[in-house]
């Protein structure tokens, strides 16, 4: 049924459709109320049977979400941040395990400095722990993700991320179409697991592994990453049929056709992306944008041929490598090598900052124009930074660049 | 599109009121997004929150720059923050105070706007009498419909009564109710012809 509602219920609702056995989760800024609200329908006894464990850290709360999944239950939790990188040792375990864990992850930066706001650093820094990550536009694609990844996570033995953009998708009311329980029933069968704790068939799960066989499991692992790039559009197809949405898939062209110019990009931002392309069409220009909703695993050969008649690539991107560049980028450029000396990163919305339909459209400009440098950052301040360099250079005592950066904000000009 | 930004302190529903209108929106079968401006807010200190109203789907998600309406739940953040930036040339201002509008030292902006566009609600007060909490978001939104006519005050009525229990919810859409009269009632005047 249609309904005006917050993103995170969206979520909690649509996950407690799924009918997981055991949730157990650790309360972080943007993710609590995802949690707070699953925690509700468990102690109300609208999402039974199933268990919530209370844990003291988000670390617990991966290494229980293990622990279930590998005793047989469809297991679910979410984070976001510093709560990720907390719990990472046991974020590769799940997948070095194959345990089908399901993870919501309400993208913020990571510190320091401390930040609460949205960017992708947090997803970006496990895309090489063997989740498959997938990036929902809305509220809508945000909350159909969740069923699918549940049916991809059970079927290949992968654990799965839904990675939503903190505040903007999981804070924001917005119409969300919650999926009714039959259909979701028919389309996510009981978990049967590969592999599973029994008393009266014990197996042992998580081997030492020597230098005879590491390499062969790492590439079981990676083999099952290329299964998903099959799987995650039949899935998408199947879900759309039995919905009328196209949620999920590997990307969301949209007016690729005969465009020249190409922005990539991933999660809410897309939106925005498409306000401003429809507005650059009116204007005549052949403009498009591709968006990325498999990271992990990455659509090489799909990317590729979505790229193949664009003369300028740009990825707008919330996530950067120091002393690289951008991270989505390094992955478009290399299913796509040919738009090699014009592809352009841009470095955009760190820590919160906004992305507007104007900074798209000047994004546009600049790439039409040829002004657009290979890296960029969006609506970066440089007479600060140029400050607090000369700051640097003058004085060996120059004291904490954040402190330095807010200081010298607040005395010059207001700051947003 | 319609767009509102609502300025007020934390503790004051500012994030419930984008909520409510959206649900409002809704109700009316228009595509609306309501969004907070993410900080990490406490009692008292200044919150922001965002209601886009559209007959088309919404995809933008940057914040609201350019409001088609201002409300102002709290009159001591007049002249400490930027509440009228960018607002629309035929915009509209509420602002919850028990003074009158000319006293607020607002001129330049109210100046601005068309006649009619303006308008100060005892809002606090509204909300102690009907709801027994000093929490004027409500009586704002019922200000609101009736100062822009942008939704009609049955829907943030029922918008109240889905998202509050039953007294709670009567309660507020009496206080709602009051204050639309008294807007209304105050547009009227204003529109009775004065030679």
């Amino acid at each position: 049924m249609l309904q005006q509602l917050e993103g995170s219920r969206a979520i909690a609702e649509t996950v407690a459709l799924c009918r997981p056995e055991v949730v157990c989760a650790y309360p972080i800024s943007p993710q609590t109320h995802i949690i707070e609200a699953i925690g509700a329908m468990v102690k109300d006894g609208r999402l039974s049977p199933c268990e919530f464990i209370n844990v003291e850290s988000e670390y617990a709360a991966m290494s229980v979400s293990i622990g279930a999944s590998a005793a047989g239950a469809r297991t679910y939790t979410a984070t976001a941040s510093q709560g990720l990188l907390f719990m990472i040792e046991a974020v590769y375990n799940a997948a070095g395990l194959g345990l089908p864990v399901v993870m919501t992850l309400a993208n913020r930066a990571i510190g320091a400095p401390i930040n609460i706001w949205n960017d992708h650093s947090d997803a970006m820094a496990v895309g090489d722990a063997g989740w498959i990550q997938l990036f929902a536009e809305t509220n809508q694609e945000a909350a159909d993700l969740h069923v699918q990844a549940f049916r991809l996570a059970e079927a290949l033995s992968v654990p799965v991320m839904v990675c939503m953009d903190g505040f903007i998708l999981t804070h924001a009311v917005e119409a969300v179409d919650l999926i009714d329980q039959a259909v979701v029933d028919s389309f996510l069968p009981p978990y049967e697991p590969r592999q599973v704790l029994d008393p009266d068939d014990p197996v042992s799960i998580g081997a030492m592994v020597g230098p005879e066989a590491f390499e062969e499991v790492r590439y079981l692992a990676h083999l099952r990453q290329l299964d998903a790039l099959e799987l995650i559009p039949s899935v998408a197809e199947e879900f759309a049929a039995l919905t009328g949405r196209a949620s999920g898939g590997l990307l969301h062209p949209y007016r690729l056709e005969d465009a020249e110019t190409v922005i990539v990009a991933m999660g809410s931002v897309l939106g925005t992306i498409k306000d401003a392309v429809d507005a650059r069409r009116r204007a005549g220009e052949r403009v498009g944008v591709l968006g990325v909703t498999a990271f992990r695993p990455f659509p090489v050969v799909a990317v590729a041929d979505a790229l193949r008649g664009a003369r300028r690539v740009v990825v707008v991107e919330k996530a950067f490598s120091l002393g690289m560049g951008g991270v989505l980028a390094t992955d478009v450029a290399t299913a796509s090598p040919d738009s090699g000396g014009d592809l352009a990163t841009v470095v955009a919305g760190l820590g919160g900052r906004p992305i507007t339909r104007r900074d798209v459209e000047g994004i546009l400009e600049r790439s039409a124009q040829g002004t657009l440098p290979r890296l960029s950052f969006l609506n970066l301040d440089e007479d600060v930074v140029a400050r607090e360099r000369a700051r640097m250079a003058a004085s060996r005592r120059s004291g904490p660049f954040a402190e330095n950066v807010l200081r010298d904000l607040a005395g010059g000009r207001a700051h947003r | 599109m319609f767009q509102v930004r609502i300025h007020g302190r934390g503790g004051q529903g500012v994030v419930t009121a984008a909520e409510l209108l959206a649900v409002a929106a809704f109700d009316q079968g228009r595509h609306a997004q309501a969004f907070p401006s993410f900080g990490s807010e406490r009692t008292g200190a200044p919150v922001v929150s965002y209601c886009r109203i559209d007959d088309h789907e919404i995809r933008t998600r940057e914040p609201i720059d350019a409001p088609d309406a201002v409300i102002v739940q709290d009159v001591t953040l007049v002249h400490h923050v930027d509440l009228f930036g960018g607002l629309s040339p035929t915009g509209y201002v509420l602002v919850n105070t028990s003074l009158a509008l000319g006293e607020l030292g607002l001129d330049d902006t109210l100046a601005a706007l068309p006649d009619g566009h303006a308008a100060a609600c005892a809002a606090t007060e509204l909300a102690l009498a009907h709801v027994g909490r000093a929490v004027p978001n409500v009586p704002l939104l019922g200000a609101w419909c009736a100062l822009t006519g942008e939704l009609p005050l049955e829907a943030l009525a029922r918008a109240l009564r889905h998202r509050f229990t039953r007294e709670v919810a009567e309660r507020n859409v009496a206080a709602a109710s009051a204050a639309f009269d008294l807007v209304r009632d105050l547009k009227e005047a204003q529109r009775a012809p004065t030679a």
